[in-house]
């Protein structure tokens, strides 16, 4: 029986950057940073709330399940912005939205009611994309 | 102080007369759109997260804020689930961990983050993380030690067979 979700991976165009959107702008907690060798560090973070919930920030890089061009592929897919990696939650979308977009982060929605609650729609330094939605509305 | 200034509303004033005060702030309260409400409290939340090494007192907010103390304490609760005293704690310890993980002392760590006293920050630690500071501090060294040592034992095996990583053909076994 599956009980728990503990890693999910977020494709990026570059850890460094990342490390600095999740953790100086989002305020994720970092939980590993190893250095795995030359250009292969594996990196994770917590949501500050979630510290069992690991998200492991990949570079993507050829050889590592990426092959025959892939990893440009994907690269440009990324910043292009296709994917959608998952809902964020936070007790007040607009306390957070605020202070995000104070921080930078880019929105392409602002707080905005829609049938199904309370969304907004941020993207990270890679061009993935996220909706961030507030507890008990769903 | 500075934090007092977010909250001053000089153009109506703060009245000393209670009374009057408490007009204000039932003529702002109507007047202002929640959403500068929202940019007060946000603005009162990143003032601890960057001054959470200063003397900030907490209590003396009410006498400046154009909204009561209550009020004040309501909002910030009801937007980050915990009271500014609580918060305000809360970044302390959570700065404190970085500190303690950098291989800063104890005693620095705790004047570097706010607190005046050794004992009653070991204590407020101990109660929130359930380590004492220097417990904490030994098991992340420990911790960092075994990461530069033997880094795959961090990462779970189906990402990262040590072969598939060092090989750079990672899951072709599984295909």
């Amino acid at each position: 029986m599956i009980t728990k979700l503990n890693h999910v991976s977020i494709f990026v165009l570059n850890q460094d950057s990342a490390y600095e959107f999740y953790v100086n702008k989002l305020g994720f907690k970092v939980h590993t940073d190893a250095p795995m060798g030359p250009g292969m560090r594996w990196l994770t973070v917590c949501p500050p709330e979630q510290p069992d919930l690991e998200i492991t920030l990949m570079a993507i890089v050829d050889g590592m399940m990426f092959k025959d061009g892939a990893a440009e592929q994907m690269k440009d897919l990324v910043k292009k912005g296709t994917f959608g990696f998952g809902v964020f939650e936070c007790n007040d979308l607009n306390a957070t939205y605020e202070e995000l977009k104070g921080k930078g982060v880019i929105f392409r929605k602002p707080p905005t009611k829609e049938f199904y609650g309370y969304e907004a729609l941020f993207v990270d330094d890679s061009g993935n994309w996220f909706s961030l939605g507030q507890k008990n509305d769903n | 102080m500075a934090f007092w200034g977010i909250f001053q509303e000089r153009s109506l004033g703060n009245s000393c007369n209670p009374k009057k005060r408490q007009f204000n702030n039932k003529v702002m309260a109507k007047n202002y759109p929640k959403i500068y409400l929202y940019k007060r409290i946000v603005q009162a939340k990143l003032f601890i997260d960057d001054h959470f090494n200063d003397d900030i007192d907490l209590n003396n907010i009410a006498d400046e804020a154009y909204f009561s103390k209550f009020h004040f304490i309501r909002l910030f609760k009801k937007i980050y689930g915990h009271t500014p005293h609580q918060y305000l704690t809360k970044v302390r310890i959570e700065n404190a961990k970085s500190f303690l993980q950098r291989d800063i002392s104890v005693t620095e760590t705790c004047f570097a983050v706010g607190f005046n006293s050794v004992s009653s920050f070991t204590g407020l630690f101990k109660k929130i993380t359930l380590l004492t500071p220097s417990a904490y501090q030994l098991k992340i060294k420990n911790r960092q030690e075994q990461i530069k040592k033997i880094p795959f034992h961090f990462i779970p095996n189906c990402f990262l067979e040590q072969k598939a990583w060092s090989q750079k053909s990672n899951f072709e076994e599984v295909l």
